[in-house]
Parts: C-alpha cells; structure tokens; sequence
C-alpha cells in the first residue's frame, strides 16, 4: 500500500517536472549592443518584451558595452568574433560597416529567405535594400530605425531676435552666421570631443557642395577626392569653424546641444538624437530643418542586426530579426529611440512632430549614405578620414586635408 | 651554503610558466603578426610582409605625434609627481598635527579608476568653465588655458589629470623615506653649522635616492600605458589635432575601430623596443650601483 | 612665519586634491535638468540622492544594470586575485631576494619586464588561450589574469623587502635544519606584514578599478566587475552625468574604505621596504 502510494508520489513528481521543462520551452536569445541609457535602451527593452510575448519562456541576455559611439562596444564584439564565441545578433551600422567588417570576411549568413518570407523588398525603400547588400548581392542585416543625420537644429528665439531665418544653402549660413553673431550670440556649436561630430558636419557640407549623386560617387570612385568639389567643400567648412564655440574640443554633442538650448549658440547640426535629447530635457523652442544645402537630400545612417554564422541560437535569432523587421517591432522601438521606421508603413500618429517631419522628407528625399555613422564607408576608411579631421579642424589647412583625404581614399581602395 | 637549487627553482616555476605564456608567448605573437599583412577580419592567405607596416607607420601623422607624447607625458608625469610627492611630504612632515587628514586626502585620488579621473578632469579643464572660471575668479586668469583643447598644450593636461591621481602614492613614500633618516644626521650637520639648504642637499635628497628612484620605475610603467586616461579626457581620437594622443590609444583604434591588427601589433612593437631600451639599461645601472633595492 | 607658510602649502595641496572630489560630489547630487559644464561649481539647488539610487540599482525600464548587481562579481574577483598575486609575489620576492642562484637577477629583470605590456595587445591572444584553458568568460579566468599581470610589481615590492632581511637571521635558522619553506614561514612570513599592506593595497586598487580586462574576459552581463556596470551607466549617446559620477563615488568606496584601514600601514610599509640605510 505504501509502495503503491510513493508510485504515484513519483510518477506525479516526475510529471510535473516534464510539463514544467516543456512549458519552460523558450530558448535563449543574446543580443549585443551598445544601447544602454535612455531612449535607446527602453526601446530596445520594449522589443525584448514583445519577443517573450511571442515566444513565452524566452531567455534574452542583454548584453550592453557602453562607451560613445560604441568604441567600447566594437573591442569586446570583435575579440568575442575572432575568438569564436558570437552573439546571437549585434547592433551594427547598416552599410559598409557591417558588408566590409563582417559580410566579406564571411562571418555573417545571407537573410534572402527571411527578406522573401517577410516580403520587406515591398515595405523598405529602395535606397536602404541596397544598403542592406553584400558585394553578392544577398541581404545581410534587417535595419531596426533611420536616424537622419544632416539636420540643423536651431533656437527659435536666438533667431527671432537677430532677425534671422534658417539658412537654406551654405551662403546664406555666413549670412546668418554674421547676424547671430552681432546679436552676440555664437552662430554654430560644435561638440567634437573624440572628432566624429566635425566628421558628422564636414559630411553634410560635402553633400551641400557636391549634391547627392556627387557624394555618394566619393564612395564608389565616380567623384575624385582631389577635385574642385571636395576642395570647395574643405574651404567653406574651414569658414564654418571660425563661426564654432572656442571649447568645440572641449564638448561632447549634446553638450554642444546645451549650448543651443541655452541661447548661448545659435544652430548645430547634427543628428535627429538631438530630439531625444531636447524631449529628455523638456526643450521646447528648438527648430528644425534640414542642414544648409541639404535640401531634397536624406542622409541615412540606421542601427541594424544581422545573423552571425555561429549564432548558438539560430531559430530564435530569426525570430528576433523578423520582429525588428516588424510593423509591430519597428512601431514600438522607434518612438521610444528617437528614429523613424526603416518600413514605409508606420503609423505616423505614433511619433513626436519632428519624426514626423522626418517621415514625410524619408517618403521623397534623395537617400545618401551616412559617412561618419558607417553607411558610406568601410571603419579603416572611417578612421584615416576622421584622423584627416582631427589635424583639419585644428590647423585649418585645406590643402593637407584634402591630400590626406585623397591618400585615405586611395588606401581603402587597395585590395 | 645555497645548497639545494632545485627548490628555489621550483617555487619560482609556477610564475616562470605564467609569464612565459602570458607575457613572452604574446609579445611573440604580436612580433609575428606585426610582420604579417592581417589587416581585416579575416585575410586569406596570410603572407609574411617584412616591414611594410613598420614603413607605413612611420609615414603617419598621428603615430609621430603619440611617440613625442608620450616622452612629454613620461617626463611631466614623473617630474610632477616626485616633485609634488616630495615637497607635500616636506611639509606634512614639518607638522605633526592632523597627519590621518592629510593622508587621506592625498591618497584618495589614487582610490579612483583613471577612467572616473578622466570624466572629471575633462570638465574640469573645459576652456569656458571649470578651472578657468575658477581661475579668473580668484584674480588668477592669467593661468587660464586651453588646457587639452590647446593643441601646444594637450598632453601635458593628461599629465596634470594623472600627477593628481599619483602623486599621493610619491608622497607616501617619500614620507616614509623622510621618516627613516635618522635624526642624529641632522643634529650632527646642525652641529657642525650646516644651513636648511645644505642640510637639504647634502643629507635628505641623497638619502631619499632610493625612493626616487623605487618611484621612477613605478611612475614609468604608468606612464608608458596610460590610456584610459586619455579616452576618458580627450576622447578616442587623442584631442585636437592628436595633441593628447599616446600610442596605446592609436594601437586601439587601429585594432578596433579600422581592423588593422597587424598594425597594431607594430605599434605594440616599437612600443616594446622603446620600453627595453630605457628600461633595462635602467635596471642594470641601478642593479649594479645596488641602490633602489 | 615658517608655520603659517607651512599650512597655506598644506592647504593648497588639499585644494588641488579636493577639488575634483568636491565636482564629483556635487554634481552627483544634482538632478539631471541642473547638471551643466556652466553650472559645475554651483551647489545644487534641489539637493536629491536619486543619482546614487540609480546607479546602485540600475533602471529595470532601460535595461541597465546597477552597481549592486556588480558589486558581489567585484569582490569575488578581487579577494582572489589579490590574495593569490601576493601570495605568489612574496614566495617570488623572497627566493630572488635571498636564494639567489647563478641568472636569478636576470629572471628577474625579465619578470619586471611583463609591467610594461599595454593591455590593448594582448586582448586576442589572451582570449585564445583561456579558450584553450576553459576559462573564457569566467570569473576565475579573469582571476587567473590579474594574478599573472600583478606578479611583476608584487614580485618587485616583495623583492625589496626581503633584501633588508639579514643573511644571518636566514643563516642561523638553516643551520638549525629549516629548509626554503621553513624559513619562509618561521622568519620571513613574521617579517611581511609592511610589505603585505603596501601590496594588497596597490594590488586591490588596480584590480578593483580595471576596466579592459573585465569588459573583454568576462563576457556576459552578470559575470562583469562593477567597472563594467560603471562604464554602462553613462550610456554611450546621451550621458547622464550625475548618475555617473554618483556611481563613481560608490564603486570607489571599497577601495576607499580599504585605504581608511590601512593607510596608516601603507606609509610605515613603504618606509621599512623602499629605503636601506
């Protein structure tokens, strides 16, 4: 009788053991980013949330590496690739950072599949799809947002009172540039601690002197960099940067954002997270517009994920890349990040005024690649042109930069 | 007397092995692929290239630029910290009063990370407020500087950040020094009608040689891999116009930011060359002279 | 005169050293609307201890992790890794110091040598082998790591030390049949306790405080040391200053506290092991 009874004591142990393993199903996901305050972070925390929903049981490490611009971030990713011990999916750069790091050096899986099953050739633009290429022209990353990069940000009541309108092309920047200033007022901040924020503004002058097609021949060899165009591009930035707080090396961006918020400085141009900032800090009489000869011209940069070779977990990282591909994914990470929809089909009714002035400019602006936000060119490339910039927005020598822009050109393109 | 070899072999193996993996078997690495063309993520086939990277990073700015840095930095560092360490331990030990105070005080920098140190002295040396706005308050501006925003300037900001942080181990240990000269020294040199200044010279400073020179060697291996310190202040790219730049920042971003490992390596390898050169020939002469150990 | 000029010296030292303490404590103490490079010598007009809430527990609504959840990875790496490298460091100290043999001074130099390596370069390679060895992306392999880094200045402290020891004290106690260990543990051990403080309190400052290592070695989010929890509190876009700089002052606390302990020891260390009469 006792031994019937312990019977069923164990068979009824050992089935609750079962269901609970079965119900536990799950699997686990890492996800590698540097996403790890703000905006940014609860979006990233909102797609987590949705990917348990949908698959209940779901483990999701959050693995983080902090440190601007993900510098930090790019050790630990490449030491953990090179090593053999991959993420399930990492944040990367869509564009030649992500084809020339990972795609040729054959470390990521082609998503065609994915892409023909989600049917995204319909719902993202064409100008990203190409983006989104290898040199063999399968897909390998699924972008989670677009941020716009060449965006003048400017105080509506430092305007008011020097009489000043958001200057349209690059002459009539110096115009108002010179208003602001007799108003004693700075005319631009700059925040360029750690040089990419002068890359991010010497791009946006670049897409002013050479127009969209120009620019984006600098990176297929179609535009030479010792050319009149760049050459022109170099003299008016070097007029810029006598219109720049004098602690420009002193400031990261946002604090170069202060500066604007203040009224101490008139204009700074920089990304579309200068939203997030000012919503962070209450901000309200900060304008927007797009950067000074940019008119008509979208320059894109977006965070995107990929599916390593030797991702420990393959279906469920699949999962993760058809949810940030998702009208629902991309719909509840974007308002929170402080980006658009990479997807033409969002609800606009979700997102602050200026996303949804950057909405309507993604629908029919000409889209370029981002230069100092890894779209455009390849991190080696990256790096010998921000080291140029480093010695340009010091010495102002516009002949040395552009040979040292020419030699950087020249280097990445040796094979 | 020294009878048994064996032993004292045998408790020294178990760091001999370490070392000879952790430090020699990398540096032997690293020797390898500085001569190698592994400049991307994967590259196929790998060839020997001789000295082609060594070539290359001769013709770039920024890698002549580190290299001056960091003599600058080496020799404002440990000159500021000796003399800093020196002169407060002078004077702490001319008192007896509050000493646990002042120990605390001169040692808490040391508590912190280089990266806290960094994030707080780069606002500190912000041009258009931090020290400056203290500066000009106090009737000082004339002191006022652009500090690491002034590319003439630069590196020897970072030599400030990094005397803060370190000083108070110098003084520490010149305190001690101070505290072991014997006061018979002084009295006989009183006696005999000596001044402060030639008690000074003649007594203290030659007594506080191995202290000196204890010090250097610690303050030198700092100094050669100062990094963190410079992110945090100037940022990855070293300042303006490189003016903040040390090579084992230039040696991350190359590896990590642009895929050029062998490079890297090469940088990691003149690094090495340059260390050998002073150091040993360091070591010997204090070795031989025996003093410092 | 001479007193008067002694203090104001003494003063503007403290100065020097507390003025970034006293940024640091200020602006952890703001609210993030206050906190501005223009506004950096100001006390805060809301006085508010949520930084330190923050960066202790961290946001669960972004995500970051907080110093608490850290904190415990931290120690358990430090005690370790401290204990260990000086435990090795002295044994080495002692047999170069005072069983010296024919290329002991040579090994030596060579084991100083292993200072000098920058970190940057030997990230890849160090991978690999802790792959090899099963370690990668442990606690213990990040151990094993700081102990092998932090044998050459532990060594070189230990060294010193022991070189003032008497050859006749070493002498007298083999003659009476105690061999290398015994010795080592009758005299020297007795001996060590200066030497010992200088050492764990470099040691526990450096380790305490590494970042490299800790963010490339160990690898997931809750193996890290409270450096990584640190540097994740700052955000890498929009930097949240006060959060940072309160966590800041909390993971520095340990180190701290051990400085308050022991700090008097630390100098009488210094003056029995750096200077030979």
């Amino acid at each position: 009788m006792r031994i019937r009874v312990m019977g069923w004591g164990i068979g009824v142990v050992l089935s609750l053991v079962v269901l609970s393993a079965m119900a536990q199903g799950g699997g686990k996901l890492e996800i590698f980013s540097w996403w790890t305050t703000g905006g940014e972070a609860a979006g990233l925390l909102k797609l987590f949330e949705i990917a348990k929903r949908q698959q209940p049981g779901l483990e999701i490490i959050n693995a983080t590496v902090a440190g601007g611009a993900g510098q930090n971030a790019k050790a630990v990713l490449k030491t953990r690739m090179l090593g053999g011990d991959p993420p399930d999916s990492f944040q990367v750069h869509m564009g030649r950072e992500l084809t020339d790091t990972w795609v040729v050096t054959g470390f990521m899986e082609p998503l065609d599949d994915l892409f023909k099953q989600a049917g995204w050739e319909q719902t993202f633009p064409k100008g990203v799809l190409e983006l989104l290429k290898g040199s063999d022209g399968r897909y390998y990353s699924v972008p989670a947002n677009i941020h716009r990069a060449n965006v003048l940000w400017y105080n509506k009541k430092a305007f008011q009172s020097a009489g000043a309108e958001p200057p349209k092309t690059v002459d009539e920047f110096f115009q108002v540039a010179d208003k602001l200033k007799a108003a004693g007022v700075t005319p631009l901040a700059l925040g360029d601690n750690g040089i990419w924020a002068a890359t991010h503004l010497f791009e946006t002058v670049l897409i002013g002197s050479l127009g969209a097609e120009g620019y984006r021949g600098l990176w297929t060899g179609k535009t030479d960099w010792s050319g009149p165009g760049v050459r022109k591009a170099l003299d008016a930035m070097v007029r810029m940067l006598g219109y720049v707080n004098a602690d420009h090396a002193a400031r990261s961006w946002d604090q170069a954002n202060d500066l604007v918020i203040q009224g101490k400085a008139g204009m700074t141009i920089m990304g579309d997270w200068v939203d997030a900032d000012n919503l962070a800090k209450g901000v309200k009489d900060v304008g927007w517009a797009p950067a000074p000869g940019n008119t008509g011209v979208y320059d894109a940069l977006s965070d995107s994920f990929g599916l390593p070779k030797k991702a420990p977990h393959r279906a469920e990282t699949l999962n993760w890349l058809r949810l940030i591909g998702s009208k629902e994914g991309q719909e509840a990470f974007n308002p929170l990040k402080g980006s658009i929809c990479a997807r033409t089909d969002c609800n606009s009714k979700l997102f602050g005024p200026y996303l949804q002035w950057a909405m309507e400019q993604w629908k029919k602006d000409a889209i370029v690649p981002s230069l100092a936000h890894g779209a455009a060119a390849k991190e080696s490339w990256l790096t010998g042109i921000n080291d140029a910039m480093s010695l340009f927005v010091t010495g102002k020598d516009a002949a040395q930069a552009q040979r040292l822009l020419t030699a950087a050109a020249a280097e990445a393109a040796k094979k | 007397m020294r009878t048994a070899r064996l032993a004292p072999v045998a408790l020294l193996l178990p760091s001999v092995v370490l070392v000879s993996v952790f430090v020699y078997g990398f540096i032997g690495w690293t020797a390898w692929l500085s001569l190698t063309n592994v400049n991307d993520l994967m590259v196929n086939p790998v060839r020997v290239v001789g000295l082609a990277n060594f070539t290359r990073l001769m013709t770039l700015p920024r890698f002549r630029i580190g290299l001056e840095n960091t003599v600058t930095f080496s020799l404002t560092f440990i000159t500021g910290c000796l003399v800093l360490g020196l002169g407060g331990a002078l004077l702490i030990n001319s008192t007896v009063r509050l000493e646990g105070l002042w120990r605390t005080i001169y040692l808490m920098p040391m508590a912190l990370s280089f990266i806290v140190t960094g994030v707080v002295w780069r606002w500190l040396m912000n041009p258009s407020s931090g020290l400056n706005l203290l500066l000009n308050g106090a009737g000082l501006g004339s002191l006022k500087s652009g500090w690491y925003t002034d590319p003439g300037f630069g590196i020897k900001a970072i030599a400030i950040a990094a005397v803060w942080q370190l000083s108070g181990y110098t003084m520490a240990m010149y305190l001690a020094g101070l505290r072991a000269i014997p006061a018979e020294l002084y009295e006989a040199a009183s006696v005999d009608g000596a001044g402060a200044r030639q008690t000074f010279w003649r007594i203290t400073m030659p007594l506080l040689m191995p202290v000196t020179l204890s010090a250097v060697i610690v303050l030198g291996h700092v100094s050669l891999k100062i990094f963190d310190l410079v992110i945090a202040i100037a940022g990855p790219q070293g300042g303006p116009a490189f003016s903040s730049d040390v090579p084992a920042n230039f040696m991350f971003q190359t590896v990590f930011q642009a895929n050029r490992f062998a490079e890297g390596a090469a940088v990691s390898v003149v690094l090495l060359v340059l260390v050998s050169l002073l150091v040993i020939p360091y070591l010997a002469w204090s070795f031989r002279r025996g003093i410092g150990w | 005169m001479k007193r008067g000029l002694v203090y104001l010296g003494l003063a503007a030292l403290a100065a020097f050293y507390l003025l970034p303490v006293y940024v640091l404590v200020v602006t952890s103490l703001k609210e993030l609307s206050e906190v501005s490079l223009e506004a950096m010598w100001r006390l805060p007009r809301t006085l508010t201890v949520a930084s330190f809430v923050r960066a202790w527990a961290g946001s669960p609504g972004t995500g970051t992790r907080g110093l608490g959840q850290n904190f415990w990875n931290s120690v358990s790496l430090a005690l370790p890794a401290v204990g260990l490298s000086v435990l090795m460091g002295s044994l080495n100290g002692y047999v170069l110091a005072q069983w010296r043999f024919r290329g002991s001074d040579t090994l030596f130099v060579l084991l100083l040598f292993g200072m000098f390596i920058p970190y940057q370069s030997v990230l890849i390679p160090l991978v690999r082998v802790l792959q090899t060895l099963g370690l990668y992306g442990t606690l213990p392999g990040l151990v094993l790591v700081h102990v092998v880094y932090g044998l050459p200045i532990t060594t070189l402290l230990f060294r010193n030390y022991y070189a003032a020891i008497p050859v006749a004290m070493v002498e007298a106690a083999q003659i009476d049949g105690a061999g290398i260990l015994g010795i080592y543990r009758r005299i020297v051990v007795p001996l060590s306790g200066p030497a010992t403080v200088v050492a764990v309190i470099w040691q526990f400052t450096q380790i305490w405080n590494e970042f490299l290592f800790g963010v490339v070695i160990t690898n997931k989010p809750t193996v890290q040391p409270i450096t990584v929890a640190l540097n994740n509190l700052a955000g890498s876009f929009i930097v949240e200053w006060n959060v940072q700089m309160a966590g800041a002052l909390l993971a520095a606390l340990p180190t701290l506290v051990v400085y308050a302990l022991m700090g008097r020891y630390f100098v009488q260390g210094l003056l029995a092991g750096s200077v030979k009469a």
